[in-house]
């Protein structure tokens, strides 16, 4: 038979001090646990959303990232010819061949500078990477220093609003616009016309960094793929754009996920020696109230459930609390240097249902390691002789 | 004080549960204070670690460009700097990309005098001279990696492509606790050798030493106005200022793990207070009869005291030794870290915060227990 859930909420509610210091104990440690799953998930989304499932992703055999390939012209043009790869309104393929550079900008917020990734590319870019919209003044136009700049670059340094005058590699570019590509990495970016910033930076003309093409169908990847090995003109490597993105996220998510999570299990047991203090003390100054319980005929068991619920729910409170202290950091914008691309990025902390579930699931579970061994001694607890002192 | 011993292991051992539950409690929150204040100082190594009379010539654009190695030449005749060594970052990977770690290509015949802080045994050092294939290990990579002098590395070109192999002729060690001793070097000569035409007669950076009692800002200023309006413009900085621009650029992450730990930190000591603070209140009774038979206001004040900081001490010091023992098997997160190390310093701190929240918790219970009207408090009983 179990015991009224009333019984159990009265009495969380007369020892309202314990109960506060082991629900705040939980909720902290919720709210880091959450908050570190929500930073890492926020950085992996700004990379992943850079990819499109749609596109493929190439760059020389061998290259860890962008910035250490290279694709020379006639590379390019068999690429262009594959009959995977769509083709525009104008009957030229849908590539988009690119250059990648770094260029230390000063940040807004320390005066220091970061690492901003400067991308050369053609016009042709806007039809490949669908996502990325002009939303302020205009594109750059091919053959003039114009640049287009992403909405967080904006935000995160000096001196590159529409109309500023940037100096870069002894040149100097006019911004004509901003784009927006809803919080992807390549708002953290700057553009400009690929040919012009090769030869800015004294690179060879007509060798590109990487080249993403728009395929006829999102299954055409692995024909485009086996068609590429069999070129012996090609030593590339093709990959979806989305799972390229995913991986240079890599590193810098299982840092986050790594040391979050040892911080957080430290944090986790710390509550649970705090929940294991407010149970034990419930259970001792109840002493009499468990012998009347068992007295009139509750069994044991009963009394463990009731302890336990009680726990879960002083856990469950706690757990609430620490999801909706974090609520506010969703969409929160935040930058670090992803050591992958080499260059800085904007993001936005991504509380998700699912980071929230997971929360709760550790709170519920700091409650059972702190509820079960006091239940247990509740219920053990010897009748007659907690009786006799009453 | 000592003939109390038996009184205070009495309360101790009155509630053993609580006891080592609030043990417990301190030790969990010194262990991750120790643990937030070592990954921060993993952070901030490069900065701490930074040679104070050393400058770090790059390209203007950013670290990624490349400077030529005719400037080398032209730096040294800059007046009040004595010597300059270069080198490349490489960036292969070994075996998997998730076994990162620093490789560096670098001048043989310079770069020793330029980083005295990694000590390399003489003989090593010449072997290092003697091969061109040769290769020097830091002791924390050498170790993650099980190498010893006398394997050949195997190591896939990235930045520069091919399959490069190295052979381990040293490891070196660290002058100071907290040096990077992660970073794979091997010779640049060698690089250039085998490297791809556009990377012939370049570098990536430069690192020169200022002479003692030379103007620091002026020179680096001389260095940056002679290379000016040339394709391949510099940045001088210290390389203080160059190392604290990645910690920079880090910044947030950093910064958040360290802010919301210590806030947790601080609940997890406050949530400790609280239970000796309830543990004092609920002795009011046994605390009059204590006064009852003659303890002074002083005597019983004292005993409070001794009781709650005994206890944050017994759970700081586990809670700091744990810590350090943790750090000791070095980094966790492999690699991401030049150093994991928890500074003496820090663990100093932490023993005075413990002191300090264990005063503060029992001061209250200690003074209401002090001041108790023994009438009354025996009436409850």
């Amino acid at each position: 038979m179990a015991l009224p859930l009333v019984y159990n909420l009265e009495s969380v509610r007369a020892r309202w001090r314990t109960t506060i210091v082991a629900i705040l104990g939980i909720a902290g440690t919720v709210g880091v646990f959450v908050a570190m799953l929500a930073l890492a998930k926020g950085f992996q989304a700004a990379l992943v959303t850079s990819g499109d499932p749609d596109n493929a992703f190439i760059r020389r055999a061998g290259a860890t990232s962008e910035l250490d390939s290279a694709i020379t012209l006639d590379q390019l043009r068999p690429l262009e010819d594959a009959a995977e790869v769509q083709r525009a309104a104008d009957g030229g393929a849908l590539a988009s061949p690119e250059v990648v550079v770094v260029a230390a900008l000063p940040l807004k917020k320390t005066g220091t500078d970061a690492n901003a990734q400067v991308r050369g590319v053609t016009p042709r870019a806007l039809e490949v990477h669908r996502a990325v919209k002009v939303t302020e003044g205009r594109f750059f136009q091919k053959g003039l220093l114009e640049m287009v700049v992403g909405r967080n670059a904006v935000r995160s340094y000096k001196g590159i609003a529409p109309g500023d005058t940037l100096r870069l590699g002894g040149t100097s570019w006019t911004i004509v616009g901003v784009m927006d590509s809803n919080g992807s990495a390549f708002d953290s970016e700057i553009w400009c016309d690929a040919d012009l910033l090769n030869s800015t930076f004294q690179r060879p003309a007509g060798v590109y960094q990487s080249v993403t093409m728009r395929l006829t169908s999102r299954d055409a990847l692995n024909a485009l793929a086996a068609r590429v090995a069999a070129d012996p003109r090609l030593k590339v490597q093709v990959e979806r754009e989305t799972d390229y993105y995913a991986k240079a996220s890599r590193m810098m998510t299982t840092m986050i996920l790594g040391l979050g999570s040892i911080v957080a299990l430290v944090m986790g047991v710390g509550a649970v020696f705090a929940a294991l203090n407010t149970m034990y003390s419930a259970v001792a100054e109840r002493t009499r109230e468990v012998a009347t319980i068992r007295a009139v005929g509750f069994g044991g068991g009963s009394v463990i459930v009731s302890f336990v619920l009680e726990a879960l729910f002083v856990s469950l409170a706690g757990g609430l609390l620490g999801c909706v202290a974090v609520l506010p950091l969703n969409g929160l914008t935040t930058s670090t240097m992803n050591f992958q691309t080499f260059s800085h990025l904007a993001f936005a902390f991504r509380v998700t249902p699912l980071l929230l579930g997971f929360g709760l699931v550790f709170a519920l579970l700091m409650g059972l390691a702190g509820g079960v061994p006091p239940a247990i001694r509740a219920a053990r607890l010897p009748v007659t002789a907690a009786l006799r002192d009453l | 004080m000592l003939k109390f011993w038996p009184l205070l292991l009495a309360y101790l051992t009155r509630r053993k549960t609580r006891t080592v539950l609030t043990v417990g409690s301190f030790a969990v929150s010194l262990f991750l204070f120790c643990l937030l204040v070592t990954i921060r100082a993993g952070f901030q190594q490069g900065v701490q670690a930074a040679g104070a009379d050393r400058l770090v010539v790059i390209n203007k654009v950013s670290l990624i460009q490349p400077l030529p190695l005719a400037y080398r030449d032209r730096i040294l005749k800059v007046p009040g700097i004595k010597e300059a060594t270069y080198a490349n970052w490489f960036g292969g990977v070994y075996q998997d990309e998730r076994n990162f770690f620093a490789q560096f290509a670098i001048d043989h015949t310079t770069y020793r005098q330029m980083f005295p802080e990694f000590v390399v045994p003489d003989d090593q050092w010449r072997a290092f001279e003697a091969d061109k294939q040769a290769a020097i290990a830091g002791e924390a990579t050498a170790k993650r990696f099980g190498w010893k002098v006398g394997d050949r590395i195997p190591i896939k070109g990235a930045i520069f492509p091919g399959n490069w192999e190295f052979n381990l002729v040293g490891i070196y060690k660290g002058r100071r606790p907290n040096d990077d001793l992660t970073q794979f070097w091997f010779r640049w000569d060698h690089l250039i050798e085998k490297a791809p035409d556009w990377a012939k007669g370049f570098v990536g950076w430069y690192t020169v030493r200022v002479e003692p009692g030379a103007d620091a800002v002026a020179v680096t200023k001389d260095i940056d106005s002679r290379f000016a309006n040339s394709p391949w413009e510099t940045r001088t900085q210290s390389e203080q200022a160059f190392m604290a621009s990645f910690v920079e650029q880090m910044g947030n992450i950093g910064f958040l793990m360290t802010v919301i730990g210590g806030v947790v930190f601080f609940t997890l000591l406050l949530v400790a207070g609280n239970t000796m603070a309830m543990s004092v209140r609920e002795r009011t009774g046994e605390l009059a009869v204590l006064k009852t038979v003659g303890f002074t206001d002083r005597t019983v004040l004292m005993l409070v005291l001794a009781e709650v900081t005994l206890i944050a001490l017994i759970g700081g010091a586990i809670g700091i030794g744990l810590a350090k023992l943790f750090t000791l098997r070095g980094d966790p997160t492999n690699g991401m870290f030049a150093s994991f190390y928890l500074p003496p310093s820090a663990m100093a701190v932490g023993a005075a915060l413990t002191l300090l929240v264990g005063l503060v918790a029992g001061l209250i219970p200690a003074t209401t227990a002090m001041r108790l009207q023994v009438v009354h408090a025996l009436r409850k009983l």
